[in-house]
């Protein structure tokens, strides 16, 4: 078995007494495509910066590449591809001469060439001359993607990179990420779409610094251990009562309204279909068994953490 | 793969330094504009030797001895009597409201005693706020009425006065015989305008990325301290050297300031010294966290190196523990170079310690810099 392009192991961060990172152990296999989710301020982003060795960790040690996290951070910076939540290169530069940078900067040869082919590429090789602080969001971030992918990394680490993207860009930003793994790239990516997270092959749940639930989709879903019905009515009116007396109900943990149709969770499934099979039928609505969701198991965690900062 | 240093990434760092400088069209402009700026306010406008400044005469009577002083007193340059035969009380008034500068009160009996030989009294009232604008004239007073007197005395009235007013006054003012302010001004104005816009502008350099959200990309791109240190610095040796040349053309143009000295050594000189700046930039950039921070702190240094180094004031003039201040700042050094080259024409051995000065500002400003460099967000 090959080493993992990211072991880290038990990463602490602290700012003054706050612990952003507490104890995280992540490992991503190579030529997979990690999802890293949570909550804003969660620490998703430290964690990354820790890995790309923008920052140095309190506690832990970690491998990346199969390079040392405290003693090989410039070799580590060859390798790997950063791409930061808020677009971070130049815009007072033209698209091409931002590339231009960057292929200095990694000692891409020949540079004209593999600038050129980038521009190409990206389908901006007429824009060229433009600043880029021109660009809409979504080209911006193609063009970081770009950026951060021309010097051939092995390992590209993502932060919220579809973040004010409209949804045809973030899916051919997803196409785009799944041809990369498929030549082998290793991928982390953080969000906080829930679609998006059901893109990856794997996942890494991280609430108030603390990694909580980790696998496949269907893995971490299943971890979780709910039990989900829906309940379907007609009028809206009607299913903010229903809403009510279910939130009331022992057993029901989460009452989601989506349109007339409300998800209902719990942890113990059979308080809670006996409260939805009262509430619903005395109410009159249609009531189901249903899947999971990855928002639900979400939620769930979310909130049984804070449970344990408090 | 070299680690530490790569021509190929200085090179990228460069080009972007280049554009960006070209792109922010106000710095630039404010990079050629305040220069010129401050060469024609300051070359022009002060002089720390003024000439015709308005006098006043309070006299009961205007005889020939009046007449001889006043032209004599004229005849120095300094004074130019704007109002003559007023009274004690006007003269009072012109005084205070800084209309004149001078009063110059001659007393009735002056007639009298002149030519009973007596020592006559002469009164000068002058305005002292600013000592340095008067002190030129008064120190040519005593001669110059004693000498006007002097020929007045039992001869005829009108040859006297034109006697007097060929008095010469000797002073003695090396070189810069004729007490031209602007000799001393320009050449300083040269270290005054490369401080300022050199430790300002690099002192922008990483704050500017920081602000931008810039630096994170480039702190995760395989770049050295050492390669973004000078990629961020070299850029301002052009404009240096732009500065220099506008300056050094107007000291010659505008202002007639000779230059006896070498200008290799001047070049060589401003060389060491912009070195000096544009690190002590770069190291109060990497101690600022956002670009007002680095601002205030250019201009912490900027005062002092005004009003310390001998600029302003005579160096010599100020106490000890002031004079040992200003020892500590890289324009004093400066401006004894460029001083001893322009107008003295000292040679490298005349200049060696300063030079030496310099070169160490250079030394130690650039650790800093270095050892200050975050290399991560932390």
């Amino acid at each position: 078995m090959t080493e993992p392009a990211i072991d880290v192991r038990g990463l602490v961060k602290r700012y003054g007494d706050k612990t952003v990172v507490d104890d995280v152990t992540i490992t991503v296999e190579k030529g997979e495509i990690a999802g890293f989710l949570g909550p804003n301020g969660s620490g998703k982003t430290t964690t990354i910066r820790i890995m790309c060795g923008l920052l140095k960790p309190d506690a832990g040690t970690g491998r990346v590449l199969g390079m040392d996290l405290a003693r090989d951070a410039l070799k580590i910076k060859r390798e790997v591809g950063y791409m930061t939540q808020r677009f971070s290169f130049y815009e007072d530069l033209s698209i091409a001469e931002n590339l231009d940078f960057v292929a200095g900067l990694y000692r891409i040869a020949p540079r004209r060439k593999v600038v050129d082919r980038t521009l190409e590429e990206l389908g901006l090789a007429s824009r060229r001359n433009q600043l880029a602080g021109r660009l809409s969001g979504g080209w911006k971030q193609r063009l970081a993607l770009a950026a951060c992918t021309m010097h051939q990394p092995r390992l590209l680490l993502l932060d919220e990179p579809t973040a004010g993207v409209d949804p045809k860009a973030r899916r051919e930003f997803w196409d785009e990420i799944h041809r990369l793994a498929g030549q082998g790239i290793t991928v982390l990516v953080s969000t906080h779409y829930m679609d998006e997270a059901e893109r990856c092959h794997r996942i890494n749940y991280i609430s108030y610094g603390k990694l909580i639930a980790k696998g496949t989709v269907a893995e971490v879903v299943a971890g979780a251990g709910l039990t989900t019905f829906l309940v379907n009515g007609d009028h809206g009116g009607q299913m903010l009562r229903v809403a009510q007396d279910l939130r009331a109900a022992p057993g029901v943990d989460q009452v989601a309204p989506f349109g007339t149709t409300l998800h209902v969770v719990g942890r113990d499934g059979a308080a809670l279909e006996a409260s939805v099979r009262k509430i619903a039928e005395g109410a009159g609505v249609r009531w189901a068994p249903a899947e999971t969701s990855l928002e639900d198991t979400f939620i769930q965690l979310m909130g049984a953490s804070r449970d344990n900062m408090a | 793969m070299n680690a530490v240093f790569s021509l190929t990434r200085l090179r990228a760092m460069l080009a972007k330094e280049f554009i960006q400088m070209r792109r922010d069209r106000v710095t630039f402009a404010m990079m050629l504009g305040v220069p010129l700026m401050l060469l024609v306010l300051f070359g022009f406008a002060i002089n720390t030797n003024p000439k015709h400044l308005p006098a006043a005469l309070v006299t009961a009577h205007q005889g020939p001895y009046e007449r001889a002083i006043v032209a004599a007193l004229e005849a120095t340059g300094y004074y130019h009597f704007t109002h003559v035969g007023i009274s004690a009380t006007e003269g009072d008034a012109l005084l205070a409201r800084g209309d004149v500068s001078f009063v110059v009160t001659i007393p009735a009996d002056f007639d009298r005693r002149v030519d009973r030989g007596d020592h006559p009294t002469l009164l000068i009232e002058a305005d002292a706020t600013d000592p340095s604008a008067s002190s030129g004239a008064v120190s040519t007073l005593g001669t110059v009425a004693q000498e006007a007197l002097q020929h007045e005395e039992g001869t005829e009235a009108q040859a006297a006065a034109q006697k007097a007013s060929q008095v010469e006054v000797v002073t003695h003012l090396r070189y810069n015989p004729e007490g031209v302010t602007q000799y001393n001004i320009v050449p300083g104005l040269l270290g005054v305008i490369l401080q300022m816009t050199m430790v300002m502008m690099t002192s922008m350099a990483l704050t500017r990325e920081t602000e931008r959200g810039t630096m994170e990309n480039l702190l995760a791109m395989p770049a050295s301290p050492l390669e973004i240190m000078l990629g961020k610095v070299l850029p301002f040796f052009a404009v240096g050297a732009v500065q220099l040349t506008v300056i050094l053309v107007a000291a010659k143009v505008l202002f007639q300031v000779p230059f006896v000295g070498s200008l290799w050594l001047l070049l060589s000189g401003v060389l060491i010294f912009v070195m000096a700046l544009v690190l002590l930039g770069y190291t109060i950039s990497t101690l600022s966290r956002t670009q007002m921070q680095a601002m205030q702190l250019t201009f912490f240094f900027f005062l002092p190196s005004i009003l310390l180094s001998g600029f302003m004031f005579p160096f010599q003039g100020m106490p000890l523990w002031a004079q040992d201040l200003g020892e500590a700042l890289p324009l004093t050094h400066f401006l004894r170079l460029v001083r001893a080259v322009m107008l003295k024409g000292a040679g490298f051995t005349d200049v060696r310690p300063t030079l030496a000065a310099l070169i160490a500002f250079v030394v130690i400003f650039a650790v800093l810099a270095l050892t200050r460099f975050r290399r991560t967000l932390d």
